[in-house]
Formats: C-alpha cells, structure tokens, sequence
C-alpha cells in the first residue's frame, strides 16, 4: 500500500509537471462555444467530425488576430448561454441574433453578419406567403431560437420546438407541420439539397454576435479589436465570399 | 451567478401545463400497458405454447431496447411502413404503452405465480375450470403482490415521460427547457421541475401505501 501511494504520487507529480509545461510554453486558449447544426455558420463534416463553416472560419480568424488558440466545444443550442454562464467556454459563437432578452443575460461583440427569418413550407403549398398566413397553423422551430420567439407571438399557432435546426425543416418535409421559421442562410443551405421545400423572403432584421459574460469587458473589447481588424485586411469579405458568394 | 428565485411565479403556470401532459402519458401508458400486460402475463404462465413464445419474445425485445429507440421506432419508422407520417401524441402513448405492457407483464407473471400451487389445485377440485380459478381464486390474490411494482411502474412512466420531447411534446421537462431559453436561469428552473416531479412520485408511493393497507384488510 506504501508502494502504490509513492507510485501514485510521483504519477500526479509527473502530470502536474507536463501540464505546466504545456500551459506556460501555449497561447492563450479562447474557449468557443457553438451548436454545430447550423449550416452553413457551423456544422460538422459527416465523416471527418471537423467543425465548418462561416462562424468556425470567423471565429478561428478572430482567434489568430487576437494570438488565440482556438477550442471548439461543441453542445446543445439551448444550453449555450447556460453554458457560457457557468464558465464552460469563454464566448459563443453560434449565429446567435442579438437581442435585448439576451443582452439581459450576456455581453454580445460588435455585430459581425446580418440575418433574417424567412419562412420555409412545403414547395407545392401556396397558402402561405407571409407571417399573417401562419395564424392557428403548426409551426416547427428550433427550441430557444429568435425564429421560436417569433412563432410564439403568432395568434393561436401550435408551436413545436425541436432540438436541431434540420429536424424543424425535417418536419414542415414529413407534413408534422405547415411552415418552419428560421434563419434565411440556413433555410438556403438546406433547400439546395431538398427540392420540395422553398422560403420567402425575411420578415425580420437581425445581426449575430459573438456573446461573451458580462463580467470580462477585457475579452469583449479584444474580440471587437481583432474582428475590426480582420475587416479592414480583408480577411472577413474573403471569408463571406467563401461561404455565401460575392456580396 | 446569484440565485434568483423571484422567477418562480412566473414560470409555474408554463410548467403545469407540461406537468398535465406528463401525468396523461404517464395515466394512458400504464392503462394500456395494464391491459397488454395483464393478457401477456398470464400466457407467459398458461398451457398455449404459441402464446408463451410469442409474449417472450415481445417481453424480451421490449425490456432488452431502450424505450427512447422504441420511440423513434413507432414515431419515425412506422411511418415509412404505413406511408403517413404518425401524430406525436399518438406514437408517444404507443411506444410508452407497449413498453408498459411488457414490464406489466412481467409484474402480473410474477404476482400469479407467487400465488401457493395449493390454491389452483383447490378451486380445480372444487369444479371450476382453469379460467375460472383465475379469475376468482388467484387473481385477486395475485392482486396484493402485484399493486406494489405496478406503483413502481407508474413512477417509472412518469419519469421515463421526459424521453417523449424529442418528438417535440411538451411535457414537463420539455416545458422548463423552453422557460430557460427565455429567462437563462437553468439551476432555478430545473430545481423546480424536479421538486414537481419529486410530489407526484410521492403522491404515487402514498397512493399504493394506501391501497395496499386497503388489500391488507381483505387477506
């Protein structure tokens, strides 16, 4: 028993020693959270696992201008501000819309993309073409999402709030429901491989952020420096352009 | 981060409504498992050899796959059989009922046999035939070993209720889910969600305490 605990001991030593060699020799680690079921601003290669996508690309920019090291953690849509609350990760970036509730909760950066919901059926359904058409009807959205807040208000709509953003549009396909509302890229994204949906155009004005706690203004201000500096080399339109064509 | 209970009031009306929900699939499943499970458990014990293979087999697939792949099973794999797509609620009692129904069986299988050979031999003496016995003679004796893990059941249901979100039902759990993307106070609500879940199991286990100091008096 002597013996083992010796062993023991020099293994912690050993441990502590290669860890603290490790964390003193890095960069900084920018710790990121993100729900990846979001093409095309974060998904996941379906064979390789790797992280893509406009945000990942945005945020690993970010992360260089700023002489950050960036660790993706990937985790539930709905948990990310939570997560972000009980020090998780250091920031999220998720094409999370920033709005008021929110601010209540977290700090957002400057905005860094402009968004819209749109609303997407069923491509044989004329019936709906805008908000109004959409009282007392079944609408899937993706739980905790700004295009949740706004199917909620609609008079008398039945509600049903799935997890991932592909499983609402997944429902307005299988006929659960007459319309899904989400965001306008993501919607794009995925009607380019399924031709029997279709979306109009967005009803709403948004701007994603990247939130960060409200009690570390430091991260905040560098985070606004690197993505200020990364639109003046150009490094963001090359990015936007990557993703979602010429301007 | 500080706690704020000041929420509380404001988030309880959202969660019983998802509490309704929960105690209906709960109520529906054990009902209908009840009645699956009372006919399986009792062939698993009877002479039919068709009848006892087909209720093992049903009893094993059931308790050998998790009850959230039965759902997905009935709710997204059933519709590309039948060619419509299945209604969330109607999949949700289906799947949580047929699971019931096998854990039920179980239970009925064991109360039966618990039962002292003596009593089937007297009433087959006595002139009643086999389903006779059964109904008069060991099932109301059965009766009193079988309300106790039935109650565990109806815990069970209430609980395993939760599984039913990813088919985008709104029970309890779900609901809270849905209050904390609005307010960000999960330690809070989660608290209060448990503490619902906590009365009604407590109201279960006094409900089956009771009947069973009821059964007591009949003995």
């Amino acid at each position: 028993m002597r013996r083992l605990s010796s062993v023991f001991l020099l293994c912690m030593a050993l441990v502590l020693v290669i860890g603290a060699t490790a964390a003193v020799g890095a960069k900084p680690v920018l710790k990121v959270g993100t729900s990846a079921d979001f093409p095309p601003f974060e998904f996941q290669d379906e064979k390789t696992g790797a992280f893509l996508g406009f945000d990942i690309d945005l945020i690993r920019a970010i992360g260089a201008a700023a002489g950050m090291e960036v660790q993706i953690v990937n985790t539930a849509w709905d948990g990310l501000i939570p997560g972000l609350l009980t020090g998780n990760y250091d920031c999220i970036m998720s094409a999370m819309t920033i709005t008021d509730e929110r601010l209540k909760a977290v700090a957002f950066s400057d905005p860094y993309v402009s968004a819209g919901q749109v609303i997407v059926t069923q491509a044989k359904d004329s019936s709906i073409q805008t908000v109004e058409d959409l009282e007392g009807k079944k609408i899937s959205v993706q739980i905790g999402t700004t295009g949740d807040l706004a199917a909620s208000d609609i008079k008398n709509a039945i509600v049903k709030r799935f997890n991932m953003a592909p499983d609402a549009i997944q429902e307005v396909r299988n006929g659960g429901a007459a319309a899904c509302i989400i965001d306008l890229a993501v919607a794009a994204e995925i009607a380019q491989e399924y031709k029997d949906i279709k979306f109009g155009e967005p009803f709403t004005m948004e701007y994603y952020g990247i939130a960060i706690r409200k009690n570390n203004a430091d991260l905040v201000k560098k985070i606004d420096k690197a993505l200020a500096s990364i639109k003046v080399s150009g490094e963001y339109d090359k990015i936007y352009a990557d993703w979602f064509g010429q301007n | 981060m500080a706690l704020d209970f000041s929420i509380i009031p404001g988030i309880i009306p959202a969660l019983l409504v998802g509490t309704r929900m929960t105690i209906g699939l709960a109520v529906i499943a054990v009902a209908i498992g009840l009645v699956i499970g009372s006919f399986a458990g009792i062939a698993r014990v009877g002479a039919n050899r068709a009848a006892r293979v087909i209720t093992s087999v049903y009893v094993d697939f059931i308790r050998g796959t998790p009850l959230l792949v039965q759902l997905f099973l009935v709710y997204f794999g059933l519709p590309t059989l039948i060619g419509r797509p299945v209604p969330p609620f109607i999949a949700a009692i289906a799947a949580m009922g047929i699971n019931s129904g096998a854990y039920i069986a179980e239970i009925v299988r064991a109360g039966i046999q618990s039962v002292d050979r003596g009593q089937m031999e007297a009433a087959r003496s006595l002139g009643l035939t086999y389903s006779q016995s059964m109904r008069y003679i060991i099932f109301p004796q059965a009766l009193r070993r079988i309300i106790p893990p039935l109650g565990n059941e109806f815990i069970a249901m209430l609980k395993d209720s939760s599984l039913v979100s990813v088919i985008a039902l709104e029970e309890l759990l779900r609901k809270g889910q849905v209050v904390i993307t609005r307010t960000f106070r999960p330690f809070e609500v989660y608290m209060v969600v448990a503490l619902i879940y906590l009365a009604m199991t407590l109201a279960i286990s006094r409900l089956v305490s009771w009947s069973e100091r009821r059964l007591r008096v009949v003995d």
